[in-house]
């Protein structure tokens, strides 16, 4: 993985000490409220409802140990013991005090890490496909390209001051893993047919209260072209983005206002002003990022695990867990493994600091030091021996993380909502957390198979209800919270945006509503059918019916 | 209203005019886009009297190429400093070829001033109650923040890809100059 040079250490620190100065001038008058909102959040501290909030930047979700046992350290000490993976591969303490942001920024700093631009009007953190590197449909780790545009977009002296808050996601993949389609910039490294390696741009889409799919603005954009055409798109939105409406502020509103053959003639008019060679980065610069990313050393394993298979025949529960939670990685032999963060019941995202020090020990022994945070909210060791995996299990039922759910109906993606946020209209966790108690039957989970709840606690859509095969959106009437529901959101590379099944419900009846439209499916679905299969099969209103009856 | 450059606070040389005031016989003035426009050929050339405009976050930066080359200074207005079109535009002026004063006009703070000059602005102009909050100290500190950034062709401090650039040409050197001996 990545590591800091002298100056990528430097800027960090730099930025502490900046912080740390603007902290003092705001307490001393010199920054008022009002300009010191925009700077402590482009430090990734919020002002939440009971607290602040500080949101650290996972670049691309990937993680060493050392980092995770940081972060655990920082949830110890400067928190109340715990820590909240989010959907966009950050981590977010919930309790810090503000004089302790500096020293928590320290820490980081001192662990090749931070919180820049975790919030703001700016360029965010950069996200990556969790299976980079590791997946077996991979044109290219995009985790190279995400490093480059993590440097590029920090601290850009253009693009600090943009109408909006601005995100970009990569995948290296045909499959999409990264929800590229519902980003501001969604980029996919894909072959020429001459076999050159480049991008897919893709832009303008987004979620909050209008969500759109990102549309394709260059079919194929060369690598040496990425700076500079990003330099462009930015420019015309900076430019021409709207800013007397918060709500209308976002690249995917000008894209739909203007159209994106309008937008893509802007963006290329601007472009062809550019000086590439002189904005680009160098091919040297480049290859020493992928030089980091170079593929770690394999043993060299026979493709089947006898040690594997003979414990999957003696342990039921195990077996369960091979099954839901590990993958296929692209060396025989190996592994990736998708620890849940979501027991039964539990909150979603959540990690104790406990757990962080066991999975940062279990990555040591066993995913060559290496994790990732996951947009699903859970965390992935990407290099694990099949042979390693029922020792691996033992250690993670110790520490509560053996949850077997990935991918199914209690795998369920949520904002933290009005416990803790101040935007939020309506509660999230209390939703999951019942949710996932009604469905907490593993053999009735598995009978189900892959379905993703998400749930979002107000209409900007941190908990990516848009794109949930169920989406959940937590409102409030005069005191009283509903939920919508809507069905057949797909983040992948077939995204859509789900579709309102009809007038909010209490939390209860969101419950059962939910119980009701996934016995519709078990009815009608076909023999291996999934649920976002059988729905774009049997259509909206064959689950309307079932929804209505109910409410 | 006061007025930085990157040594601190200056004499502004510069004066606005409004639209019916005479051109005056020597000096340095600033002009709307309006009378820029409708005088621009009979502004006189004999070099005693500089021109400057002040144009409006909304402009289209083509409209003024036809002007770059007789023009000393561009004012840039910005409504408020979150609102970050004028670091675009200073940015296009720059890659048109513009090589006279860029001036920043507005509420802007001491933070923002390292991200201007790099986008290409030399001056900024701001109201008395802002720069009395944050005197020329702050914004000459925001200046040296930080040593480096990584953005290829802004201006500004030391840029970190020339940097390492330069590293790597110096450790193939040495090796080289190594394997020679």
């Amino acid at each position: 993985m990545y590591r800091y040079d002298e100056f990528d250490h430097r800027l960090v620190q730099e930025r502490v000490a900046q912080f740390r100065d603007q902290v003092a001038r705001h307490l001393a008058g010199s920054l008022s409220e009002e300009e010191f909102r925009p700077l402590r959040l482009m430090n990734g501290l919020y002002l939440q409802l009971h607290a602040y909030m500080l949101r650290v930047a996972i670049p691309y979700g990937t993680l060493s140990s050392r980092q995770m046992h940081r972060l655990a350290e920082i949830a110890k000490r400067f928190d109340r013991g715990y820590g909240h993976f989010t959907t966009r591969q950050n981590i977010q303490y919930n309790w810090p005090r503000l004089k302790d942001v500096p020293d928590i920024l320290a820490e980081l700093a001192d662990v090749e890490m931070h919180a820049i631009q975790t919030s703001g009007n700016c360029i965010r953190n950069i996200t990556a496909d969790p299976f980079a590197g590791v997946a077996a449909d991979e044109v290219e780790d995009p985790r190279i390209t995400a490093e480059l545009l993590r440097q590029w977009s920090t601290l850009h002296p253009e693009f600090s001051f943009l109408p909006r808050k601005f995100k970009i996601a990569v995948t290296g993949s045909a499959h999409d893993r990264a929800a590229i389609k519902v980003h501001d910039i969604g980029l996919r490294l894909v072959r020429s047919p001459a076999g050159e390696i480049g991008y897919e741009v893709c832009v303008g889409g987004g979620q909050g209260r209008t969500p759109m799919i990102a549309q394709v603005i260059r079919e194929f954009l060369s690598k040496d072209a990425l700076l500079p055409y990003l330099e462009a798109i930015m420019r015309v939105y900076n430019l021409f983005g709207r800013r007397d409406n918060k709500y209308k502020a976002r690249i995917k509103i000008l894209v739909h206002e203007i159209g994106v053959a309008a937008m893509r003639d802007a963006v290329e008019t601007e472009f062809a002003r550019l000086d590439v060679a002189a904005i680009a980065a160098d091919q040297d610069e480049v290859a020493r990022i992928a030089g980091y990313f170079a593929p770690p050393v394999y043993e060299q394993l026979p493709k089947d695990s006898s040690t594997l298979r003979t414990a999957r025949a003696q342990d039921g529960a195990f077996h369960r867990w091979v099954e839901t939670n590990v993958g296929a990685h692209k060396v025989p032999g190996y592994t990736i493994v998708t620890v849940s963060l979501k027991p039964i019941g539990g909150v979603p995202g959540d990690a104790t600091a406990n757990q962080m020090h066991v999975l940062a020990d279990l990555a040591d022994r066993f995913s060559l030091d290496e994790l990732r945070a996951t947009i699903e909210q859970n965390i992935v060791l990407p290099n694990v021996k099949a042979d390693d995996l029922p020792a691996l299990y033992v250690e993670l039922v110790a520490a509560g993380l053996s949850t077997a759910n990935v991918g199914l109906i209690t795998d369920i993606i949520s904002c933290p909502g009005l416990d803790y946020c101040s935007l939020a209209t309506a509660r999230s966790i209390p939703i999951a957390q019942a949710l996932s108690q009604r469905f907490a039957d593993a053999e009735r989970q598995r009978a189900i198979g892959p379905l993703a709840i998400k749930i979002s606690g107000c209409i900007n859509a941190c908990g990516h209800h848009h794109v949930g095969h169920i989406g959940i959106l937590g409102l409030e009437k005069a005191g009283e919270e509903y939920y919508q529901i809507t069905l057949g959101g797909d983040p992948t590379e077939t995204a859509a945006v789900g579709e309102r099944l009809g007038p909010g419900l209490s939390a209860e009846a969101t419950i059962d509503a939910i119980e009701r439209l996934v016995e519709v499916y078990l009815a009608r679905r076909q023999s291996g059918e999934s649920f976002i299969a059988a729905y774009r099969r049997l259509g909206h209103d064959a689950f309307k019916e079932a929804f209505d009856a109910a409410a | 209203m006061p007025l930085l450059d990157a040594t601190g606070a200056i004499t502004d040389r510069w004066v606005r005019l409004t639209d019916d005031t005479p051109l005056p016989r020597a000096g340095a003035v600033i002009l709307s886009v309006a009378r820029l426009k409708a005088e621009f050929d009979q502004l006189p050339s004999h070099g005693l009297l500089l021109f400057g405009v002040e144009i409006v976050p909304e402009v289209c930066v083509d409209t003024l190429t036809p002007w770059l080359q007789r023009l000393d200074l561009i004012a840039i207005p910005f409504k408020s400093f979150t609102d970050g079109r004028g670091f675009s535009i200073a940015r296009q002026l720059r890659l048109a070829g513009f090589a006279g004063e860029l001036r920043a006009v507005g509420p802007l703070i001491a933070d923002q001033f390292a991200y201007l000059k790099s986008c290409g602005f030399d001056t900024v102009q701001l109201d008395a109650a802002t720069f009395g909050r944050q005197p020329s100290d702050q914004w000459l500190a925001a200046l040296s923040a930080f040593s480096g950034l990584y953005q290829r062709s802004y201006g500004g401090p030391l840029n970190i890809l020339a940097a390492r650039r330069a590293a790597r040409a110096k450790a193939a050197d040495v090796s080289e100059r190594a394997a020679a001996e």
